[in-house]
């Protein structure tokens, strides 16, 4: 037997098997409605998961990428410093946040795909829904044993081979979140090991040498203005703070405005 | 007779065109077979495209059961067989 005939076989022994027949139709009727009700539910609540899982991969992404933008900002700064050793180690960790980017990219586009697909097949299943409420209210009115069979099941395999289908998709997505969960824990882990965080968190030795580039010329200036009021000669301080220094710091923590408190005192 | 498309909706496909759907899913079958991924998603596009062209899209309040449902297009060899079960494994 070909393939789509044995697919076809087990997919509607299956689908039969989600709906319990009862000796009167109507209630088979009722009893099957209900149950697409349930599968409506169900379906809903997947969708809401796919959406959850989707959305905690764009936060990660969002994270990385604001990793990614400071470490692109202190391997310039050590390019500036001519510390070409602490850019290249930026880079590098710039590089592997690339990496992981594409990767979320990758499974951001899945996980969409996978959300459009069910809420299309919520929709589906709605309109059949629908249409399964007005046949059975119909059948019920007009109900007599002898056509009732036929027309009944008809309906009911119908509807069962639909809920069959929506239950298939549903399984896909289930399958797919579980994956992505799995994944989107090994990052969460991976970043609260420090390996992806850009250079200015904690007491990283990459922008604490950055720092002291910044750090040494203004202490030299700061040296030679005290040298000179000791000799007393006229010669005019280098200025601290100069701005292109200062808007190069935005990395590190802003020191406080402690000095210009302590000039108005 | 009625198709269903897997994720996709049913179609009806006059009974003339099944010759051309065995004929399209003995590929499929060979590739499920020889579990050969590439081969197995060509030989799906065909066999689907070839129910969406000879057919028409039943509207989506048509109640009824199929006569074929066949797996949605970005089905794997791997869904497939899941479905399937044990049955996968012994060509009937």
């Amino acid at each position: 037997m070909g393939l789509m005939r044995r697919f076809s076989n087990i997919f509607k022994a299956k689908a039969s098997k989600t709906l319990d027949k009862y000796e009167d139709p109507r209630e088979t009727l009722d009893y099957s409605y209900e149950r697409t009700l349930e599968m409506l539910q169900k379906m809903r609540r997947a969708v809401a998961d796919v959406a959850t899982s989707r959305k905690r991969i764009e936060l990660q992404a969002q994270q990385l990428q604001r990793s990614a933008a400071k470490l692109e900002g202190q391997a310039k700064q050590a390019v500036s410093q001519n510390r070409e050793d602490l850019a290249i180690e930026a880079l590098t960790r710039r590089q592997s946040i690339a990496t992981q980017l594409t990767d979320l990219q990758a499974q951001h586009d899945q996980l969409k795909a996978e959300e459009a697909r069910m809420v299309e097949a919520s929709q589906r299943l709605q309109t059949k829904v629908d249409s399964f409420r007005i046949r059975k209210e119909t059948m019920k009115a007009n109900y007599t044993a002898a056509e009732a069979q036929t027309k009944v099941n008809e309906a009911i395999s119908g509807i069962g081979e639909e809920m069959g289908d929506v239950g298939l998709a549903m399984q896909r997505a289930e399958d797919k979140v579980a994956q992505m969960q799995a994944r989107s824990g090994a990052l969460d882990e991976l970043m609260a090991s420090g390996a992806l965080d850009d250079a200015s968190m904690s007491s990283d030795r990459l922008q604490a040498e950055l720092d002291r580039g910044f750090a040494e010329p203004a202490v030299e200036a700061e040296l030679a203005r005290l040298k000179g009021e000791l000799t007393g000669g006229g010669t005019t301080a280098k200025q601290l703070g100069a701005p292109d220094q200062e808007t190069a710091r935005s990395g590190a923590p802003a020191p406080a405005e402690a000095p210009v408190e302590e000039d108005r005192r | 007779m009625i198709v269903r498309i897997s994720g996709e909706g049913q179609f009806e496909v006059p009974d003339r065109h099944v010759e051309e759907l065995n004929r399209l899913d003995e590929d499929l079958t060979k590739a499920v077979d020889g579990g050969d991924e590439a081969q197995f998603t060509a030989a799906l596009q065909a066999l689907l495209t070839s129910v969406r062209t000879a057919g028409e899209e039943l509207p989506a309040d048509w109640l009824g059961p199929s006569d074929l449902v066949l797996p949605s297009p970005d089905a794997t060899i791997h869904e497939v067989r899941e479905v399937l079960g044990d049955e996968g494994l012994i060509p009937g």
